[in-house]
């Protein structure tokens, strides 16, 4: 699936998306940004308040319990500050 | 009705807009319109700098505006949101409602902005007077507040 990530989230890991194959135990959103708090500094740095961290999966807001599977795109970034 | 989405770089003409709402009609009472701007902050702020999710901004401001519609028998309504670099007096965000009375245009206007500030893909970055690196904004209680009356 496509990872893509918007402003302090995208700064900290160094770019603004790429495909991830996180592995089968991955389950839900939770899951998976503990799983991405795994793959090196730059990550663990994004992730370390992962609960503040809002996802969209397929450009739908989804909660951190939401599963992942059928995912094509999901995105992580902080709360919104536009308006 | 209409519903006009716009995320752009451009500047908008907010007069302009809202008479596109009510030229040639009849049947319109009532029109409101909100204007959000960019703040100087006391003299520090030269700049604000707004990302946003293309594809999703666009889906999420639909959204919003559906649940408006669901809520209030309005005509027309507009949503207009800048990108890109702002400056200290720019114009940032536009939302128009057109309806039949005040009540209903009002309350959707405040409605679509309350949850186009907590739910709107978009990120304000400063950029200092100073030329210092700025800071993303941080989303705001009074904000996530204001949505919850809606409930």
């Amino acid at each position: 699936m496509k990872a893509v990530y918007f402003a302090w989230v995208r700064e900290r890991v160094g770019k603004p998306e790429e495909i991830i194959t996180p592995p089968a135990s991955v389950i839900t959103v939770a899951d998976l940004i503990g799983w991405l708090k795994g793959q090196g500094e730059e990550y663990a740095y994004a992730f370390e308040n992962g609960h503040v961290i809002r996802v969209a999966i397929d450009q739908t807001h989804v909660k951190h319990d939401a599963p992942i599977a059928g995912a094509r795109e999901i995105a992580f970034f902080p709360p919104m500050t536009g308006g | 009705m209409s519903t006009v989405i716009r995320i752009q770089r451009e500047d908008f003409d907010p007069q302009a807009e809202a008479d596109a709402l009510t030229k040639g009609r009849h049947d319109v009472g009532a029109l409101t319109t909100f204007t959000g701007f960019c703040r100087h902050e006391e003299g520090a702020l030269s700049a604000l700098e707004l990302e946003h999710y293309p594809g999703m901004a666009e889906k999420e401001l639909q959204r919003i505006v559906d649940d408006a519609r669901a809520r209030w028998p309005v005509q027309g309504i507009t949503v207009l949101h800048r990108y890109g670099k702002i400056m200290p007096g720019e114009r940032i965000v536009f939302v128009a409602v057109s309806g039949g009375h005040r009540g209903e245009v009002f309350a959707a206007c405040e409605f679509i902005m309350d949850f186009l500030k907590t739910s709107a893909p978009f990120w304000k970055r400063e950029h200092k007077v100073d030329g210092s690196h700025g800071e993303w904004v941080d989303a705001k209680d009074a904000d996530d507040q204001a949505r919850e009356r809606w409930k």
